[in-house]
């Protein structure tokens, strides 16, 4: 009878001996193992590709792309022919620049504007607000014709600047993370500075970015990780001048460029990788706590 | 005492009142306090344009104006060379709705939205309900869930044509030991784009972190009250869990659909690597939609009819197209989220 029955109506007619408890414990016990299982699981599918990616750009070049997956020599030396055969030094350079004008540009233009979304009273803010979203929003695509002919008009195309310049005009999205976390900055300290007679360049200097701190760490955080895994901008602008490319777009074009091997590929793809990851574990928090706050993919 | 004070300091910012508040206030004032109130007002102004000049600037230039001359040049026939070009009327747009490959780039971007934006929801949101349940170990699982959406595009996307290689990837590989025949995935039409989705659910990191938030925030007690009244886990994540996040969820699949509407590099890469062809130049877009436009996006077309094509009118035509599809999800996501306008969670 009682087998029959669901297992909740088994646990009412236990009734007062141990079992319940050495049930509960039991259960717990299938819990966590059903948890952790699937932890690992997934724990495994998110990591493979990169173990893969890591073990294969220390293969020969003829184990690659075999069903033998744990080089049979470690070829350390592809790490340098990346260098030598592909120019990768080259390319490092150009991210770099990239990414930390952008970065800089960025923090300088966009700073201010969040304050004053963020704190100060004007007619025509919350439209502008929204005008920032829209631009942050909207797929890149839309405004690339002609954007692309206004930047051939000063012969910038061919280089990295029409991505670069730019951000001294404010980015959109670093503008609205920033303000979303200056929001939360109390006013009272900002009335205080303002008590002490700070203009509201002061309070900006003094007060607000002390206090944003984190939130700046994680929009200049966000700012250079987008100008490291852009693919679109370089291969619009730079596309045609090799000497001009980036890790993410050389990475992407590889194939084919001449004979090039897979071992090489992912040994250049270790390289693109690794500076990101080393950032990401010193920065976690703070980027993650700007994921929370915006809602929205870097 | 306080309305006065705050509007003789026009600077000061009190989102929690209500604008209102303050206005009866600047009735009640002196011929000279207004006449002095009116140049701390000029002046008010003159401190926000300091901040927001740079920005403006920025949307006048890099917003306003391209959008401008894309709706004109839509309107016109020309190539690189030939820059004003001629009065083409609704030519372009006509064009547009006979054009095949705009009703295929379409499609596939359709079906972007259709299966990448709820696949991404369910891994996301299932792999948040997963961590919150996790005690010691959560750190450890957060940080390794999370890693592949710090991975850069163009490595992950890399490392999945090479794990999905039709024959010798160690997914087929896998299945082989199994003994099933593994499909030729980003090589062949059918799997190119189920491909894809995998690859979106791999870096699913940021959206697990946002549902883990809204999860964590759920009230303890609701639960405790659920489980008194005898609900079992499937009522209570559907009946105090769902309702609580719904927001998020809302938030997420729409904020989902405007990133699918733009979907270009993974899709342009993974093209590019499974047909072994370069990626270099004019023949850049030569891959795009391998296999057979299975995955050529509508993005990656009007690119490809802007560059390669030069037909730069038609391309402005297609981005205008885009423009009013995505400004009309915009406009959706601002009237129903009102935390993402406000902020500050």
């Amino acid at each position: 009878m009682t087998a029959v029955t669901a297992p909740s109506a088994r646990t009412q007619v236990a009734g007062p001996t141990p079992t319940p408890v050495r049930r509960a414990r039991r259960d717990g016990l299938l819990y966590f193992v059903a948890r952790h299982s699937i932890g690992i699981a997934i724990a495994v599918c998110a990591l493979a590709p990169v173990a893969f990616i890591v073990l294969t750009s220390f293969m020969s070049d003829q184990q690659s792309l075999t069903s033998n997956y744990w080089p049979t020599h470690w070829h350390f030396g592809n790490y340098l022919d990346v260098f030598r055969k592909l120019d990768m030094g080259r390319y490092l350079l150009n991210t770099l620049l990239y990414a930390c004008l952008a970065t800089g540009f960025m923090l300088v233009s966009s700073i201010p504007a969040a304050y004053a979304l963020a704190k100060l009273r004007w007619r025509g803010r919350n439209v502008v607000f929204l005008v920032i979203i829209c631009m942050m929003l909207l797929p890149p695509q839309i405004t690339t014709v002609p954007l692309y002919l206004w930047w051939a008009n000063f012969h910038l195309t061919g280089t990295l600047w029409p991505l670069i310049l730019p951000n001294l005009l404010g980015d959109a999205f670093s503008i609205f993370l920033l303000r979303q976390f200056m929001v939360t900055i109390p006013d009272e300290y900002l009335d205080a500075a303002r008590v002490d007679g700070a203009g509201e360049w002061g309070v900006l200097w003094r007060v607000v970015i002390p206090m944003a701190r984190p939130g700046i760490a994680a929009a200049a955080m966000f700012m250079f990780f987008a100008c490291w895994n852009d693919y679109y901008g370089p291969y619009l602008y730079t596309s045609e001048n090799r000497s001009n490319w980036t890790l993410s777009f050389a990475l992407a074009s590889f194939h084919g460029l001449h004979n090039v091997e897979w071992n090489l590929i992912m040994a250049a793809a270790v390289i693109t990788v690794a500076p990101i990851l080393v950032l990401f574990f010193f920065a976690q928090k703070a980027f993650v706590q700007g994921v929370t706050l915006t809602g929205v993919k870097g | 005492m306080s309305a006065t004070d705050a509007s003789a300091r026009p600077g000061l910012a009190r989102p929690r009142r209500r604008p209102g508040v303050t206005a009866p206030g600047s009735s009640t004032v002196t011929p000279g306090q207004s006449a002095s109130r009116r140049r701390r007002t000029r002046r008010h102004y003159l401190t926000v344009t300091s901040f927001m000049a740079p920005a403006l600037l920025g949307i006048a230039i890099f917003l306003i104006f391209p959008l401008g001359v894309a709706l004109n040049s839509s309107l016109h026939k020309f190539g690189i060379l030939d820059a004003p070009g001629t009065w083409f009327g609704l030519g372009n747009y006509r064009y547009l709705f006979q054009d095949p490959f705009v009703r295929t780039a379409a499609w596939n971007t359709l079906w972007f939205v259709l299966v990448m934006v709820p696949a991404q929801i369910l891994t996301g949101l299932g792999s948040a309900m997963l961590l919150s349940k996790f005690r010691r170990s959560s750190s450890f699982y957060r940080t390794v869930f999370y890693l592949p959406a710090m991975i850069p595009t163009v490595a992950g996307v890399l490392a999945f044509v090479y794990v999905l290689k039709p024959g010798v990837g160690p997914v087929d590989t896998l299945l082989g030991k199994f003994g099933i025949d593994g499909p030729l995935w980003f090589n062949s039409p059918s799997w190119s784009k189920p491909s894809l989705v995998l690859l979106s659910m791999w870096g699913i990191g940021n959206t697990m972190v946002i549902f883990l938030a809204a999860l964590l925030d759920v009230p303890v007690s609701l639960y405790e009250a659920a489980a008194i009244d005898g609900a079992n886990a499937w009522q209570r994540f559907r009946n105090v869990t769902l309702p609580t996040i719904a927001p998020v969820v809302l938030f997420i699949s729409i904020t989902g659909i405007i990133a699918t509407l733009s979907f270009f590099t993974e899709a342009a890469v993974a093209a590019a690597a499974a047909s072994g062809q370069a990626t270099v130049g004019g023949g850049a877009s030569g891959s795009f939609g391998y296999p057979q436009e299975s995955t050529l996006t509508y993005p990656l077309y009007l690119y490809q009819a802007g560059f390669p094509q030069n037909l730069l009118g038609y391309a402005n035509a297609l981005a205008i197209v885009l423009f009013l599809v995505t400004l009309a999800v915009i406009a959706v996501l601002l009237r129903r989220s009102r935390a993402f306008t406000e902020g500050a969670s």
